[in-house]
């Protein structure tokens, strides 16, 4: 019997298998962010074992609240900052460098094909895109993976979800309908499949529409998997892994085409066994927009139209990356924003920012009316750089919708970056459609 | 090994998310006690009253996919300051599952026909449980009314719950 992707990840991090199906597997890397590691390190150093596995396997960033808004969070940074200094943690990014992890880890070449990661941050499931088995976990597993450099996972049965567009001409050339977005795309399914389609589950992407993806809109779909209650959203590496990554890896191959050689054999085996396999068609798929507090809630935009909004906000580790901006950019160019909106883009990371400075895209948010604030997480959870007020309602191109998640008693309404811009113009959500030629 | 008895409180929704158990805001707080008075701030249920319904409830009952979302073991954690150290429901996420037997909690998942009918039987009543940890039951006791409840952990599972979390267990096996 074959293998799916994420099988083949755990056969070659086997560490030991305690009882039944739990597998504990070697971790290549352990990501840390400052709200949820520090209680781990102040744990770890009350158990008098402030140690680390590997410090060169270890990257670090303070992005959640940044720079600290008070005393709480200027803490949880310096525990932070002073762990990674005390332990020779050399990719540790703190203010001026740092950007939203799920973001700056593989911007700067951290992920590759086959890895194993952990982080204490349920969106840790984007770095699947390329081929890595990535999970979020919580602050104990988080505290174990950074002293051993293990965790323990149910070997996870995967659901393969087959994208294709069946009006494409040629056939199948995985192009998207026009104002259509992997934000669309993932909204999508998750409406079809609940909040919990894929608990305990991997969902690899696959189809003519993710191989012509980029890695920007491939992170884009693995982010939300864990929506759907996914341990990891998975796509499985091909030559646009390799020419994301070539400029981390050309030392250690001879071409690309070895490079991509190499990372097959983290490519699924055709008789691989899944729990599901899920054929999404997606030639009649209209751009998606949540209405409620889960992420399954989710209508067509044009059944939303005309919906009121206080605040638009661009960014996140969803779609805070240049190829967003850059759509959310052809659409306000030369446009001003509502007079009755508040509209922010936060780059996610800095060289996100500065290549959108180099662009003028950054300019053209400017002139609309946007706010352009510094890379972080900021107000996608709700807790600094732009939080709702009771009975306020955004339009977000972020990850969740849940009850209170940017404001005590805000609505939140997800939806790509083309939407969130046309709604930023209209004040109201809108099809972006208008103003796409 | 923890306490998994005392009076229940009902939760009587499903998809109830980490946000919703302990809103993000409360992130900064570096102490796990806390974290005490914001237990279950946000939640979307009618009828349920903060400041009432928690105080001396030991153990949660509640629907599908619960501890959904953000990864944050705060949620567990907020349990357990209040003295709450079991939930019983027809299905978890798997981070909130995970971070509570790494914590040395229990997070218990019985049939969902089951889950009906102690809501059926005890949602209105005061009820208590009371857990027995050797033949894998727990016993709903409302005035007159019992029912009892088998239930499975994995072995790993409980060995967790035996060594407290999985720390210590991680350190000297790995
Ligand atoms: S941008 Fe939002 S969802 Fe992403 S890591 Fe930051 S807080 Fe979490």
């Amino acid at each position: 019997m074959g293998k799916t992707v994420a099988e083949k990840i755990f056969d070659a991090h086997h560490v030991d298998c305690p009882s039944g199906d739990i597998h504990v597997i070697s971790l290549d890397a352990v990501f840390c962010h400052e709200i949820t590691t520090p209680i781990a390190i102040t744990d770890l150093m009350e158990r008098g074992k402030d140690r680390v596995f590997d410090p060169s396997k270890i990257k670090a960033v303070i992005d959640h609240v940044t720079p600290a808004k008070d005393s709480k969070t200027a803490m949880q940074g310096k525990i932070l900052r002073d762990w990674a200094i005390r332990h020779g943690i050399k990719d540790f990014f703190d203010i001026g460098r740092n950007g939203v992890c799920h973001a700056i880890f593989p911007e700067k070449g951290f992920v590759r094909p086959g890895f194993t990661i952990i982080m204490g941050d349920s969106h840790t499931c984007t770095h699947g895109a390329f081929g890595a088995f990535a999970a979020g976990v919580g602050t104990t597993d988080l505290e174990v993976g950074i002293l051993k450099g293990v965790c323990a996972f149910k070997k996870p049965e995967s659901i393969k979800v087959n994208i294709f567009n069946s009006a494409n001409n040629p056939p199948n050339s995985g192009n998207l309908p026009k104002g259509v977005y992997a934000k669309d795309v993932i909204l999508s399914l998750i409406g079809q499949i609940g909040v919990n389609g894929a608990t305990n589950k991997v969902v690899e992407f696959c189809g003519p529409v993710v191989d012509k993806m980029s890695m920007d809109e491939r992170m884009t779909l693995c982010n939300m998997a864990v929506e759907a209650g996914a341990t990891s959203g998975i796509c499985a590496p091909d030559m646009v892994t390799v020419e994301y990554l070539w400029q981390f890896i050309k030392d250690e191959y001879t071409s690309k085409e070895a490079a991509l050689q190499s990372f097959s054999k983290f490519r699924p085996d055709n008789d691989a066994n899944y729990f599901k396999i899920i054929d999404m068609d997606i030639s009649s798929l209209q751009p998606q927009v949540t209405f409620g507090y889960k992420p399954d809630q989710v209508k067509p935009v044009s059944q939303m139209e005309g919906t009121r909004i206080d605040q638009v906000y661009i960014g996140s580790c969803t779609n805070g990356r240049l190829e967003d901006l850059e759509i959310a950019a052809s659409i306000l160019q030369g446009k001003k924003i509502a007079d009755s909106v508040r509209g922010i883009v936060s780059p996610a990371t800095p060289d996100i920012y500065s290549k959108a400075l180099d662009k003028g895209i950054i300019k053209i948010f400017m002139d609309a009316g946007f706010c352009v604030t510094n890379p972080t997480c900021g107000a996608c959870l709700g807790m600094s750089n732009g939080v709702l007020a009771d009975g306020e309602v955004c339009a977000s191109t972020t990850n969740r919708n849940f009850n209170g998640r940017m404001g005590k008693g805000g609505m939140v309404h997800l939806m790509s970056p083309a939407t969130a811009a046309a709604s930023a113009i209209k004040g109201y959500i809108a099809n972006s459609d208008i103003y796409l030629l | 090994m923890k306490n998994f008895n005392g009076k229940v409180l009902f939760l009587d929704r499903s998809d109830i998310n980490t946000d919703e158990i302990i809103p993000a805001k409360y992130l900064t707080e570096i102490s796990k006690e806390a974290l005490k008075p914001y237990l279950l701030e946000d939640i979307v249920l009618q009828g349920f009253n903060q400041a009432k319904d928690i105080k001396g409830k030991s153990v949660v009952v509640t629907r599908d996919n619960f501890g959904c979302g953000s990864s944050r073991e705060h949620a567990p954690w907020a349990f357990e300051v209040n003295g709450i150290n079991l939930v019983i429901a027809s299905g978890f996420a798997r981070i909130f599952r995970q971070n509570m037997f790494n914590c040395g909690m229990m997070a218990v998942e019985i049939d969902k026909a089951l889950l009906d009918r102690i809501f059926n039987l005890f949602a209105d009543k005061d009820t208590a449980v009371e857990t027995d940890m050797d033949k894998m039951t727990f016993k709903f006791i409302a005035d007159d009314l019992i029912e009892i409840v088998p239930f499975t952990i994995s072995e790993y599972d409980f060995s967790l719950v035996k060594a407290g979390g999985w720390v210590d267990y991680a350190d000297k096996n790995y």
